[in-house]
């Protein structure tokens, strides 16, 4: 039997991602602002995951409310097809 | 006797007339005065288009109140309960407000964030107060350093 071949794989080189409410200081994430809020959430008008938008555990919890807080007052929509 | 913040946010129904809505908003405005509650910012975004419709309207006026209250005032407890009995409500959220969420308002209120804002409530038709709110809403949170 012949030795497998050992696969060398060549590592993606990726941009680190980094939570841009630590980068840019912002403190409070406005729920009334639907514009802001689109950056976290898919076409389906779904909340985006962590690993995707590179948001800390603190600011993503801070997020979700405040998505939540918009759906609410109905600047956007709790379900959606093609939002973007 | 702790004093908080609170904001609230009311949908009411795009029927109204311009003067039903103005007495609409100070009858809550006059609730929050005469409990205990000191106003500190009203706003109005008038027309506004709705995600999703709600009792089949798709637009409903916008009416954000800003104010301090104690928080062991029944305050909270009559403006939702006012807020139910009326059927011009569409929807209300009321919500206490961190201290970075009152900066972050001052801030808002005062224009900081870089833009050619045109102050919503000194816009005096409705038709000019929408456009007028979807310019200013766009830019406020990236410009924040």
């Amino acid at each position: 039997m012949a030795k497998r071949k050992r696969y060398t794989r060549t590592p993606v080189v990726r941009p680190k991602k980094y939570c841009r409410f630590k980068k840019s200081g912002i403190k409070y994430i406005d729920y009334k602002n639907p514009d802001f809020l689109m950056a976290f959430i898919n076409e389906q008008g779904k909340l985006l995951p962590r690993r995707i938008t590179g948001t800390s555990l603190k600011y993503q919890r801070k997020v979700a409310t405040a998505v939540k807080r918009c759906r609410h007052i109905a600047l956007l929509p709790y379900v959606a097809d093609e939002m973007k | 006797m702790a004093k908080t913040n609170y904001e609230s946010v009311v949908i009411l129904t795009p029927v109204l007339s311009e003067k039903m809505l103005q007495e609409a908003a100070n009858s809550f405005e006059k609730l929050i005065t005469e409990n205990g509650g000191e106003l500190i910012h009203k706003e109005n975004w008038g027309l506004t288009k709705m995600a999703y419709p709600i009792q089949s309207k798709t637009t409903g006026f916008y009416q954000i109140f800003e104010f301090v209250a104690d928080t062991e005032t029944e305050l909270i407890d009559k403006l939702e309960l006012a807020y139910r009995r009326d059927e011009q409500v569409l929807r209300y959220l009321t919500i206490k407000l961190d201290k970075h969420a009152v900066k972050y308002n001052e801030r808002r209120r005062n224009g900081e964030f870089n833009k050619p804002k045109q102050k919503k409530e000194d816009a005096p038709a409705i038709e000019q107060a929408s456009p007028a709110k979807a310019e200013a809403e766009v830019t406020p949170q990236e410009s924040e350093d």
